[in-house]
């Protein structure tokens, strides 16, 4: 089976190997036979990963101990979903993900495109494929998950694995890699759009139409890996945090910030003909941060909790990503003149002007963070000193970007082209600035001094206000014309433009989110040992330790501790936090036991037992306003789904187009 | 030209404010890495945030209350750690396990750690008792 494995990814290598040369010569020598076999040979590419793929997958369900990679990421008392999980838990597997993601997403788009864009094709199949080549040629010849535990000259299997580790045992981690590289991955599609457009010297942005449904789907999953990984922060490792700026978290941010910018600048682009040079920095700077990300985790470059075993495969990253990047600066250095701009700024108050200032900002945050994560490295190269930053410096640079941001995405929206004038200002925003105003007036008067959390909090309001505002008025419209009731209008409306109304539903879903990164400035924390039948307070909680219990099951070995929580003397809720040790890998973990509220959490954590095996420790935090990052986070799903329905009217853009050159035309009538 | 000059001060004072602040925080929170070694030899470690790298000897873990003590190996070198933050310390962090402790260097020679890191064996592909063959299958 293994040796099945192992060749059909020597056979996909050299096919992806092919799939370049073919599409290239098959274009440049004009031999269609040469170009058809190039596309099946990606397709055959995808057969054969996948089929690798399942026999790694059936090796870790049937715990073929044999193979070093199911031995070293499973055992057999784990449950059937993570050992199907333990195909992302490693180095070699989640390579083995990586590369047929790619190979699978890279036949959707040739099937798709059968019909279309006959010139630009072959250079998106050679650049999807040259990344392909790459990522085989690292899970076939540096980290091979077929390779087999032997001893002396025989294979032996061994009796039992070494486990998954125990704090990945978690459905949202389950979840959170393929989530995360089916978002690292796709970008490569756009990416490979762009370049191709560029070598063939595209006019128009035929590339952007036509990947704006993969950017928006790619960048859909990534943010769902990043909230899932952030969720599963907050619900396992038992620190009560959902980010820590981490080296690894840093690393999947920064390819969602330029991608986040991407489209946003991709409107001025289809709308304006402007920021045609930047939009192709964004995306390659996208898809190299998302293979620098890829890199970062597994390198060792930077000292991290989460990253996998450093090894050699750093070497073969930095080669990828040099060659990756002098290309692409190349290409888009040599081609500058097909990418002019076709109007001028004109004004500060203007809607070209608000996206300007929403790409720098998220510029600045994303090279603050790729700063703030490389400062170890850069200043051992500089200083020969290493010398790391930490948290606080994110927060700070970070935290009044998050706000301009949070301006900017009321304003944005609905200022207008070109120049607003004072009154269409006053119109939109007086409303909503003085509702602003208020709020924090009162939660001033309330007692709350926190500068930062007042201004999220007015801003927040506003920016809800402006997008109510928004759909109201078009909703009434609709009903003034239709007489269906204002739900059904608005619903209408949001068919008409999906992608007007769907992109304010994912506004909505990130003001809801800093509501909640707001709360965090509220957050209380306690540490106790309490013996059982004492107690403590925390905010306006008493916590009780009713008993505890301990017991084992195949997997792990529990200690739990029943609490009793009250509130102003009345029972209102009783918490089971648990400390467990699995068996495999004798790792301790926690069960952290959390009550959530929309208006805030307890979340505790049984830290294990005191010296004395006496009292147990017992650590709580109340953290206000937590869940509605993950209920933000359900918006900006649905908002970005909706924005991918198809609008029920199409709409056209009042821009000047240039159909052809006078001389030209002539050439064509004569 | 007068749009584009408003434009460009505009930027500046935000890029501007935004490398104060980056500035203020590097000052702030930057750490330097060391290892016992070099620790040791540091001539002004008193004051200076410092990074320190080891394994958890094993044994030498004890908790006081909220107050954890333990020592940090390299080689033969020792270094008594007291760490009194309030994060709860990682679920990896036990005998033998690679730690990172982030804190000053007291005067009487204790490492004071506000914040303790560990490296989870597991997932750092734990060395198995057997090595795996260095040739691949089906060769």
């Amino acid at each position: 089976m293994e040796n099945l494995g192992a060749l059909a990814i020597l056979l996909a290598f050299c096919l992806s190997i092919y799939a370049v040369f073919g599409s290239l010569f098959g274009k440049w020598k004009r031999n269609p036979f040469l170009a058809v076999s190039a596309r099946r040979a990606v397709y055959a590419v995808c057969a054969l990963l996948t089929l690798a793929s399942g026999i790694l997958i059936y090796a870790l369900l049937a715990s073929d101990f044999r193979l070093a990679y199911v031995w070293q990421h499973s055992n057999r008392a784990m449950p059937v979903l993570y050992k199907f999980a333990a195909w992302w838990g490693g180095q070699e597997g989640s390579l083995l993900l990586w590369a047929w993601l790619l190979a699978a997403y890279s036949a959707i788009v040739i099937y798709t495109t059968r019909e279309r864009f006959r010139d630009m094709m072959p250079y998106v199949i050679a650049i999807l494929m040259t990344t392909e080549v790459f990522f085989i040629m690292l899970v076939g010849y540096v980290a091979n998950p077929f390779q087999v535990l032997a001893v002396g000259r025989s294979i032996q299997a061994l009796p039992d694995g070494n486990g998954l580790n125990p704090l990945l045992q978690y459905w949202t981690m389950a979840a959170h890699p393929p989530m995360l590289y089916l978002g690292y991955v796709g970008f490569t599609v756009p990416f490979a759009f762009a370049m191709a457009s560029l070598i063939t010297r595209q006019p128009g942005d035929a590339w952007i139409a036509e990947t704006r449904r993969w950017t928006i789907i790619t960048w859909l999953f990534q943010s769902a890996g990043i909230l899932l990984g952030a969720g599963w922060a907050y619900a396992v490792l038992g620190w009560g945090g959902y980010w820590a700026w981490d080296p690894v978290e840093n690393a999947s941010l920064m390819p969602w910030i330029t991608a986040t910018a991407f489209l946003h600048s991709v409107m001025m682009q289809e709308k304006k003909g402007m920021m045609k040079v930047w939009n192709m920095v964004l995306i390659s700077s996208t898809f190299f941060l998302c293979i620098f990300g890829t890199f970062l985790t597994r390198s060792g470059v930077v000292s991290s909790v989460h990253a996998f075993a450093s090894g050699s495969i750093g070497k073969w990253f930095v080669v990828f990503l040099a060659i990756g990047i002098a290309g692409t600066a190349y290409l888009i250095l040599d081609r500058l003149e097909y990418l002019k701009s076709e109007a001028q700024l004109d004004s500060i108050i203007s809607r070209e002007s608000s996206f300007l200032f929403n790409n720098l900002i998220l510029l600045a945050s994303c090279f603050a963070v790729l700063w703030g994560t490389l400062f170890p490295v850069l200043s051992e190269a500089v200083t020969g000193e290493k010398i790391t930053v930490g948290a606080p410096f994110f927060n700070r640079v970070n935290i009044p970007i998050g706000i301009f941001l949070l301006l900017l995405t009321g304003v944005g929206p609905l200022i207008a082209w070109r120049r607003s004038s004072l009154d269409s200002l006053k119109r939109n925003f007086l409303h909503p600035a003085i509702a602003a105003l208020v709020l924090m007036a009162a939660l001033v008067a309330a007692g709350m001094r926190h500068f930062y959390a007042l201004m999220t909090f007015g801003l927040s309001l506003f920016v809800l206000w402006t997008i109510a505002a928004e759909f109201y008025k078009g909703a009434r419209a609709i009903r003034a014309k239709t007489g269906r009731s204002l739900l059904m209008a608005a619903v209408e409306l949001t068919h008409r433009n999906t992608r007007r109304y769907g992109g304010y539903i994912v506004h909505m879903g990130v003001v809801l989110m800093f509501i909640g990164f707001a709360g965090a400035a509220f957050n209380l924390d306690t540490v106790m040992e309490v013996n059982p039948g004492g107690s403590f307070h925390l905010g306006r909680y008493d916590v009780k330790v009713v008993n505890l219990d301990s017991g084992e099951n195949d997997n792990y070995s529990w200690n739990r501790a029943a609490l009793e929580i009250s509130s102003h003397g009345r029972k209102i809720d009783m918490l089971y936090p648990e400390h467990r040790v699995y068996k495999a890998s004798r790792q301790p973990t926690s069960e952290v036991a959390i009550r959530r509220r929309l208006d805030q959490d307890l979340f505790t954590n049984f830290e294990g037992m005191s010296e004395d095996g006496q009292r147990a420790i017992i650590r709580a935090f109340v953290f206000p306003l937590v869940s509605w990052i993950w209920i933000g986070f359900w918006v900006l799903v649905g908002g970005s789904l909706i924005c991918l329905i198809p609008a029920k009217t199409r709409l056209q853009y009042a821009r000047t187009k240039v159909v052809g050159v006078a001389g030209q035309y002539e050439t064509v009538h004569k | 030209m007068k749009t584009y000059w408003k434009f460009a001060a505009l930027i500046v004072l935000i890029v501007g404010t935004l490398v104060w602040l980056a500035l203020g925080g590097i000052n702030e929170t930057k750490t330097y890495y060391k290892t016992i070694a070099e620790l040791n030899r540091m001539p002004d470690a008193a004051g200076k945030r410092v990074r320190v790298a080891g394994d958890v000897d094993p044994g030498s873990i004890t908790r006081e209350g909220s107050v954890v003590k333990f020592r940090l190996k390299q080689d033969a070198l020792m270094l008594s750690v007291i760490y009194s933050g309030s994060d709860p310390l990682p679920d990896t962090f036990r005998d033998g396990s690679q730690a990172l402790a982030d804190g000053k260097l007291g005067p009487d020679g204790v490492f004071q750690a506000d914040k303790i890191q560990a490296k989870c064996a597991s997932k750092y592909e734990a060395k198995p008792g057997m090595q795996p063959a260095q040739r691949r299958a089906g060769l």
